[in-house]
């Protein structure tokens, strides 16, 4: 396993040196660390363990739900579907997690496979009917919210187990538990994206639909399994959240799958489809995040922090348009 | 005809693309109120002609004289206004805007407020226009609701609107009725007699001797023979057009097996083509000729699962298949290497080594995981199998000459595996020794037994080749050349008359 890490980020460094040119990886990285440092220079408190942990945890279910969606996007898909799944699969999970009602694994299932079924509803339709993502996924954020609270009969689900509770604000060796479950997924998700033939075929349908098929690719299933794992990936953030508010909120989630298109767009992924990289969106989750807090620490209020979000989402795109024309 | 004075006259025209040849000296005249039949096979130069004089390519070399005045081309508006105007063959209309709006897109009149359309105005000139050419077409109607025919009168009417003096038309009968192509001869006799030149592009030999006043004969971007129309018979026609020696550019011909590896009875999809059937053995190259719009591409399509056959079976190795996609084509053993390389073969943002190896990952994959040293053995295999040139394989697919984009799509079917491999115009476009590495490849691969169907619009190039040729006219076979009956002579023959 050992092995297979260093030559995952050896072949990082080597064979997709032209994509972190082209997408401009490296410069989100460098954009990360400036804005570390100048926090740093700025206010005393950002450059601190706690805070540090802080932002992480924050950043953690916004970066799950960007992993998944940056698999869609490479292939040329979007899905705005991932603030209601998140809302759907976080009910979901409270329902089966009051004390003493089911064992842990239950909510965990039923909410992963909530999200699955979603994702799935998804790619179905979307390869079916060849209606176009934007306009599918639409629709099923507005099915889930619907789902979200006849599920929840309009009101929060609350009174869930401790054991479910520990998912969310639990700490192991003091790390809080959203942070390891953040670490894993990314290394799964770089994994498939970057070492797998399933990865290699989504820049592929994502690059050229046509030429994928004509070399042979299951485009359709590929179509499929990257909806689905987005759906499974917002169960597991609808997871994290139900459990870090102890409550399972059938309004939550609204705005998070800006926020995740957001991050990976900044992370490079391009919305044409074709580019990206699973480390690229980490880092753009990361700087979202950091800004967030460091304008926080600096007491500008949350009206400001949106029209700052705003331009970076702005800028990081015309970078990547031009880059792509430089190349 | 007045033969006196030409409008237009074009001299010493060349133009090359990376070092091809696409024109090379040529010329034309053309008259007031004359109707030239602008001839010659696929590659010949006409399009490329056409679209200098449409100021959509630009010369190398040469003289352009319209009205007595040397022609500076700038684009394509500044040609529209002078008076020179094309109906393409993909009819370029806006089909949600009415007939006057598409007639008058770009020089609306406008009145009250700078940008506000007088549709009155408008719709009444189109009414006028319509009249004068006696169609009767309503000027509000929606475009996409009229008939290709009716389109394609739009069209004329909009060149005229633009007071043209001169129209080329690009195979305006591919989509029409025999009764809308009468309609459009009279428009087209109209025309003359109001002293527009018309410069006809077609290869419908019947359509040509009734419309065409002189013809001139392009080949191999080469100008030929400008004559009369009623002193060219068919015959005269097609020699013309081919005329020419074989280069001795081909490697030996392999002894075919007996054992068929590809078999396909009474395909049928319904307006592409029909009734298609052939066997293909082991160490064979078959060649699929014909014009274009004949169907070859549509064919080999079909063979492969891009579209959907309506009827006809197909046999592999004895064995009936349904094949609904490529990726079970593949995995019965054939390979395919598209026409267009761009659009079907390379994928934009990928390094050689992942196009080479696309089709065939499944084979370099342990434990889930694909092992980069056996993905880049097999890519490598490949770049020095077929000489390809590339700075690496890291290099950008895309960023490779037009020959190595080709090889490399043709290393990615070559990494599946196949014993069937189509061909789909292999050569186009790519410069002349990438070419006879390609001709090699073909025979490399009959020695191997690997069947291989080939369609080219290149004529030498599938005689110096194919063991047997089948020849494709509007959708139906109409030969099965042996090679030794596979002429330049008989196989246009069987293209052209059916």
């Amino acid at each position: 396993m050992n092995n297979t890490f260093t030559s995952l980020f050896n072949q990082t460094s080597s064979s997709y040196k032209k994509w972190i040119q082209g997408v401009g990886t490296f410069g989100i990285l460098l954009a990360l660390i400036v804005i570390c440092i100048a926090l740093a220079l700025c206010t005393p408190r950002f450059l601190t363990v706690s805070n540090l942990t802080i932002v992480v945890n924050q950043v953690s279910i916004n970066a799950l739900l960007a992993f998944g969606v940056t698999f869609v996007i490479i292939t040329g898909g979007i899905d705005l579907s991932l603030g209601s799944m998140v809302a759907v699969t976080g009910v979901v999970a409270a329902l089966f997690a009051h004390p003493d009602a089911y064992p842990l694994i239950v909510p965990l299932v039923m909410a992963l496979g909530a999200g699955l079924m979603i994702g799935g509803f998804n790619g179905l339709v979307i390869t079916k009917s060849k209606v176009p993502p934007f306009i599918v996924t639409l629709g099923t954020m507005t099915i889930g919210r619907g789902l979200a609270l006849i599920l929840s009969k309009g009101k929060p689900v609350s009174n869930l187990s401790d054991t479910f509770n520990f998912i969310g604000g639990g700490q192991v060796f003091g790390i809080p538990f959203p942070i390891i479950i953040l670490i894993v997924v990314f290394i799964l998700c770089s994994l498939l994206l970057h070492k797998t033939i399933w990865g290699r075929y989504m820049y592929a349908v994502g690059g050229n639909e046509q030429a994928a098929r004509a070399s042979g690719l299951p485009v359709e299933k590929i179509k499929m399994m990257v909806y689905i794992l987005s759906g499974v990936l917002a169960g597991l953030a609808g997871i994290v959240l139900t459990s870090r508010i102890t409550t399972g909120q059938p309004n939550a989630g609204q705005g998070f799958e800006l926020d995740a298109i957001a991050a990976a767009i900044i992370g490079g992924t391009s919305t044409s489809g074709g580019s990206g990289t699973m480390t690229g969106t980490l880092i753009g989750a990361l700087l979202i995040g950091v800004i967030s807090n460091g304008l926080d620490l600096l007491n500008v209020t949350s009206y400001y922090q949106q029209v700052v979000m705003g331009i970076i989402i702005i800028g990081a795109v015309v970078l990547d348009g031009l880059n792509r024309k430089a190349v | 005809m007045n033969s006196s004075e030409p409008i237009l006259q074009i001299t010493h025209l060349s133009k090359s693309f990376g070092g091809i040849k696409a024109l090379d000296d040529v010329q034309l005249t053309l008259h007031k109120g004359e109707v030239l039949a602008l001839m010659g096979e696929n590659g010949a130069g006409k399009s490329t002609l056409m679209r200098i004089l449409m100021g959509l390519e630009k010369a190398d070399a040469g003289e352009i004289i319209f009205e007595g005045q040397p022609l500076k081309i700038r684009d394509v508006k500044d040609t529209l206004k002078k008076g020179i105007s094309m109906i393409h063959q993909e009819l370029l209309v806006v089909p949600e805007l009415s007939v006057a709006d598409n007639i008058f897109l770009g020089r609306e009149t406008t009145r009250w407020l700078p940008g506000w359309i007088d549709n009155q105005d408008i719709y009444q000139k189109t009414e006028n226009l319509l009249s004068t050419l006696s169609v009767a077409l309503d000027p509000r109607a929606k475009m996409k609701y009229l008939s290709v025919a009716e389109m394609q009168m739009v069209e004329i009417a909009k060149a005229i609107s633009n007071n043209a003096r001169i129209i080329i038309m690009d195979e305006p009968t591919s989509a029409l009725s025999d009764k809308e192509v009468a309609a459009l001869f009279r428009i087209i006799k109209d025309l003359k007699a109001q002293g527009v030149a018309i410069i006809y592009i077609s290869h419908k030999m019947e359509e040509i001797a009734q419309i065409a006043d002189t013809i001139t004969v392009l080949r191999d971007g080469q100008y030929v023979a400008t004559k009369p129309a009623s002193e060219l018979d068919r015959n005269a026609l097609i020699t013309l057009m081919v005329g020419r020696q074989i280069d001795l550019l081909f490697p030996d011909a392999i002894r075919i097996k007996e054992e068929v590896l590809l078999s396909v009875r009474n395909l049928t999809q319904p307006g592409k083509f029909t009734d298609i059937s052939f066997d293909l053995h082991a160490g064979e190259v078959l060649g699929l000729a014909g014009l274009m719009g004949a169907g070859r591409t549509e064919v080999a399509r079909a063979i492969f699962g891009l579209d959907p056959l309506a009827k006809g079976d197909i046999y592999i190795k004895g064995q009936k298949v349904n094949i609904r996609t490529p990726q079970e084509a593949i995995q019965l053993g054939i390979g395919y290497v598209s026409e267009d390389r761009k659009a079907l073969g390379c994928i934009p943002g990928m390094s050689v080594q992942h196009t080479l190896t696309l089709s065939s990952l499944k084979n370099y994959v342990n434990q889930g995981f694909i092992v980069n040293r056996l993905e880049q053995e097999a890519a490598q295999l490949m770049v020095s199998e077929l000489h390809i040139k590339t700075a690496g394989l890291d290099q950008g697919v895309m960023q490779l000459s037009g020959g190595n984009q080709q090889k490399v799509v043709i290393g990615k079917v070559l990494l599946a595996q196949p014993d069937i491999i189509i061909l789909d115009e292999p050569t186009r476009g790519i410069d002349i020794g990438a070419k006879h590495e390609i001709y090699k490849l073909i025979r490399q691969l009959t020695e191997k037994g690997i069947a291989i169907l080939m369609i080219s619009s290149e004529l030498p190039e599938i005689i110096g080749l194919c063991d047997r040729v089948l020849v494709l006219s509007q959708g139906r076979q109409t030969a099965l050349l042996p090679k030794e009956e596979a002429t330049q002579q008989r196989i246009m023959e069987h293209a052209i008359h059916g």
